[in-house]
C-alpha cells in the first residue's frame, strides 16, 4: 500500500476529495454571501437557514407531492428565491441606510423565526434524502472509489460558481450589478432601477443558498440546524477571502474544504476548528484578508 | 429621568429583590438568580456594544467558559468558590484580551463575524476537552464554602451572595461607563478617526474594553455554574450570544441599565413560555426583528425619548408664558 507521511494514499484522497465536496458548498454559500454584500450591504445571517430551507423543501417536495431530485433542483431555488424577494421588500428594505450591524441582526432574527419554524413543524432530528437513481453507486477513479453523487456535486458547484462569474462579468445585468456596487446613487441617476435590482439580488442570492441545500440533501442530515453551523464557518471563510470579491469568496472556499479535509486526515481532532484558527492567522497577518481590501 | 424618581425605583428594586427569598410562593429564587447573572452579562456586554459601538457576536464564550473553569476548579479540583468565581472571571478576561486583539483587526460587521467564528471555535474545543463530557455538560458541581464562612449549599446565603455580587457588578459597569475611560470609549464610538487623531490609543482601548466586558461576563458565566450547579454547551453556543443581542437591544443599549431590563424581559419569556419549545424561538426571532425594525433604541431608550419631549415641550411652554407676563 502507498503511503504519504504515514498515511495511506487512499485515505488520503478520500479525505481530500471530501474536502473539494465541503469546500464546494461553502464555495457556494460565500459566493451568494458576497453577492448580496455587495449590493445590498447585508452579511446575510439567514443565508444558512435559506440553506436548510432548500434541503428541506427538497425532501417536503419529495414526501408530499412525489417530486423527485431533478423537479426539486428547480423548483426550490425558485420558491426560496421568491421568499428571499418577499422578506427584503418587507424586512430589509426598511434598514437601508443604516449602520449594516443591523442588517446582520435582523437576518438573525430571520435566522431564529425560520429554524423555530421548521423545528415546530418537524422536530429537530432529522430526516433522510436519498440521490436519484442515475447519481448512485461510485466509479472507480484508479487510486479511488468515488461515490457519483459526490463527483456531481463538485461539477455542479464549479458550473454554479462559474456561471455567476459570467454573469456578473460578462453580461449587461452584470454590468448595471457591479455599477450599482460601486456607486448607486450615480448608477440610479442613469435610470437603472436599484431598489428593484437589490431586490432581485437577494433573491437570487438565497436562492444559490436554496440549491446548495437541495445539492446537500442527499449527503447531509436534513435538520432545522443544518444551517446555521455551516453559515458561521461561512463566515470565517468570508473574513478569510474578504467580502470585496465574489471570485476570491468562491476560491477560498474550496481552498479550505481542501485544508479541512487534509486537517482530519493528519490530525482529526483539529478539524472542526481549523477553519477559525486559520481566520486568526489570517488576521494576524494580513487583516484585510487575502482578497480583502480595507472596509471603510 | 429624574434623579429623585431614579433613586426610589433603584430603592424599590432593591427592597424587592431582598424580599424575594422570603416569598418563593410569589416568584422562584432561582429563576431571579438567573435573572440577575444575565442582567449583568447583558450589561456587561453592552459595554461593548452601547458605549464603544462595537457588536461582539461571541460574549456567549466568555459567559460560557467562566462558568466551565469555576466548575472544573469546584468540582474537579475541589477547591473553594471564591477561587472558582476567580478563576472564570479571569479565564474570561483573558479570552476577551484575546479576542479583543485579534477582533479589532477589522470593525463593524466584519468584527461580529470574528467574534462569532472565534465563539464557534472556543464551543468546539470545550466540546472536545476530556473534562466538560461533552453534550452531558458538567454536572453536580458542588458550591461549597464561600471564604470559609458562607454556605452556598444554603439557598438563603447563595441568594443573597449572588444579589450582592450581581448588584456589585453592575455597579463597576456603572462606574466604567462614567470614568474618564468610559467618555473615551463613546469618543471612538462616536468618531474613531478623531479620537484616534486626539492622541488615545483607540486599538488599547477597545481591546481593554473587551477584556472588562468579557471579564464581568465571566463573572455571570461563574455564579450561573454556581447557582445551577451545571455548566453545559448551550452556555457557549451561539444562540446564547444572540440572546444577550437581544436583551441588550430591547431594554436599550444607550443606557447603562436597560440591558438587566431586556435581561430580565427574555429570561422571563425562556422560564414561562418554556413549554413552548419551539414556538419560543421563534418569538424570540420576532422580537429581534421588531426591535431592528420599530423600535432600536429599546424600551428604556424610547422611554427616555418620550419623557424628555415631554419635558422640552413643557420647558417651551413655561418659555412662552414668561414672554407673555413681561409682555
Amino acid at each position: 500500500m502507498i503511503e504519504i507521511f504515514g498515511v495511506p494514499l487512499v485515505a488520503l484522497t478520500g479525505q481530500i476529495m471530501l474536502g473539494i465536496v465541503n469546500g464546494a458548498f461553502y464555495a457556494v454559500l460565500s459566493l451568494g454571501l458576497a453577492i448580496i454584500f455587495g449590493i445590498v450591504k447585508v452579511v446575510n445571517f439567514a443565508h444558512g437557514a435559506f440553506f436548510m430551507m432548500g434541503a428541506f423543501l427538497s425532501f417536503l417536495l419529495l414526501d408530499t407531492l412525489g417530486i423527485g431530485y431533478w423537479g426539486a433542483i428547480f423548483i426550490v431555488p425558485l420558491i426560496v428565491g421568491v421568499l428571499g424577494v418577499v422578506a427584503e421588500r418587507l424586512l430589509l428594505r426598511r434598514i437601508y441606510g443604516l449602520d449594516p450591524i443591523y442588517g446582520l441582526l435582523l437576518t438573525f432574527g430571520m435566522v431564529l423565526v425560520i429554524e423555530g419554524g421548521f423545528t415546530v413543524a418537524f422536530g429537530s432530528s432529522g430526516q433522510i434524502y436519498t440521490a436519484p437513481d442515475q447519481l448512485r453507486g461510485a466509479v472507480n477513479l484508479g487510486f479511488m472509489f468515488m461515490p457519483i453523487y459526490r463527483l456531481f456535486v463538485i461539477g455542479a458547484a464549479v458550473a454554479i460558481c462559474v456561471a455567476t462569474w459570467l454573469v456578473i462579468e460578462r453580461t449587461s445585468m452584470g454590468a448595471k450589478l457591479r455599477a450599482a456596487t460601486e456607486r448607486p446613487h450615480l448608477t440610479q441617476s442613469f435610470g437603472i432601477n436599484v431598489p428593484l435590482l437589490m431586490t432581485l439580488t437577494y433573491g437570487a442570492g438565497v436562492a444559490l443558498a436554496a440549491l446548495a441545500g437541495v445539492l446537500a440533501a442527499p449527503i447531509q442530515n436534513v435538520s432545522p440546524s443544518m444551517g446555521s453551523e455551516l453559515v458561521i464557518i461561512v463566515f470565517a471563510i468570508v473574513v478569510i477571502g474578504g467580502l470585496g470579491s465574489v471570485s476570491g469568496a468562491a476560491i477560498t472556499g474550496l481552498m479550505l474544504g481542501v485544508i479541512e479535509g487534509l486537517t482530519k486526515v493528519f490530525y482529526s481532532e483539529a478539524s472542526t476548528i481549523i477553519v477559525f484558527l486559520i481566520m486568526a492567522i489570517v488576521l494576524l497577518v494580513r487583516p484585510a484578508g487575502l482578497f480583502g481590501r480595507e472596509e471603510g | 429621568m429624574s434623579r429623585a424618581l431614579f433613586l426610589v425605583l433603584g430603592a424599590g428594586i432593591l427592597l424587592a429583590l431582598i424580599l424575594v427569598p422570603f416569598y418563593p410562593q410569589v416568584i422562584y429564587p432561582v429563576f431571579v438568580m438567573r435573572v440577575l447573572c444575565l442582567a449583568l452579562f447583558a450589561c456587561a456586554f453592552n459595554i461593548l456594544l452601547g458605549h464603544t459601538g462595537i457588536l461582539s457576536f461571541g460574549h456567549a464564550a466568555f459567559f460560557g467558559s467562566a462558568a466551565y473553569f469555576c466548575g472544573y476548579m469546584l468540582k474537579e479540583q475541589g477547591l473553594p468558590p471564591e477561587i472558582g468565581l476567580l478563576t472564570g472571571v479571569a479565564s474570561a478576561a483573558v479570552m476577551g484580551a484575546i479576542f479583543g486583539a485579534l477582533a479589532t483587526r477589522r470593525s463593524g460587521i466584519y468584527l461580529a463575524m470574528i467574534t462569532l467564528a472565534l465563539s464557534q471555535l472556543v464551543y468546539f474545543l470545550f466540546l472536545r476537552l476530556p473534562w466538560t463530557h461533552a453534550e452531558d455538560g458538567m454536572q453536580q458541581i458542588p458550591r461549597g464554602v464561600l471564604l470559609g464562612v458562607l454556605d452556598l449549599q444554603n439557598d438563603l446565603t447563595l441568594y443573597f451572595v449572588v444579589m450582592v455580587l450581581t448588584l456589585a457588578g453592575l455597579a463597576l459597569v456603572h462606574r466604567i461607563v462614567h470614568s474618564p475611560f468610559g467618555e473615551v470609549l463613546r469618543a471612538i464610538r462616536e468618531h474613531e478617526p478623531r479620537a484616534k487623531s486626539l492622541g488615545f490609543p483607540v486599538a488599547r482601548y477597545k481591546i481593554l474594553a473587551f477584556t472588562l466586558s468579557a471579564a464581568l461576563a465571566g463573572l455571570a458565566g461563574s455564579l450561573k455554574a454556581i447557582i445551577y450547579q451545571v455548566a453545559s454547551l448551550r452556555d457557549v453556543h451561539w444562540s446564547m450570544s444572540g440572546d444577550v443581542i437581544l436583551m441588550t437591544l430591547l431594554g436599550g443599549m444607550n443606557s447603562v441599565l436597560g440591558p438587566a431590563l431586556g435581561a430580565a424581559l427574555i429570561s422571563s419569556l425562556y422560564h414561562y413560555f418554556d413549554a413552548l419549545g419551539g414556538w419560543v424561538t421563534i418569538m424570540v426571532g420576532g422580537i429581534f426583528i421588531g426591535c431592528v425594525l420599530l423600535f432600536r433604541r429599546g424600551i428604556v431608550g424610547e422611554l427616555h425619548a418620550v419623557l424628555s419631549e415631554r419635558r422640552d415641550a413643557k420647558a417651551s411652554h413655561d418659555e412662552k408664558e414668561n414672554e407673555n407676563a413681561t409682555n
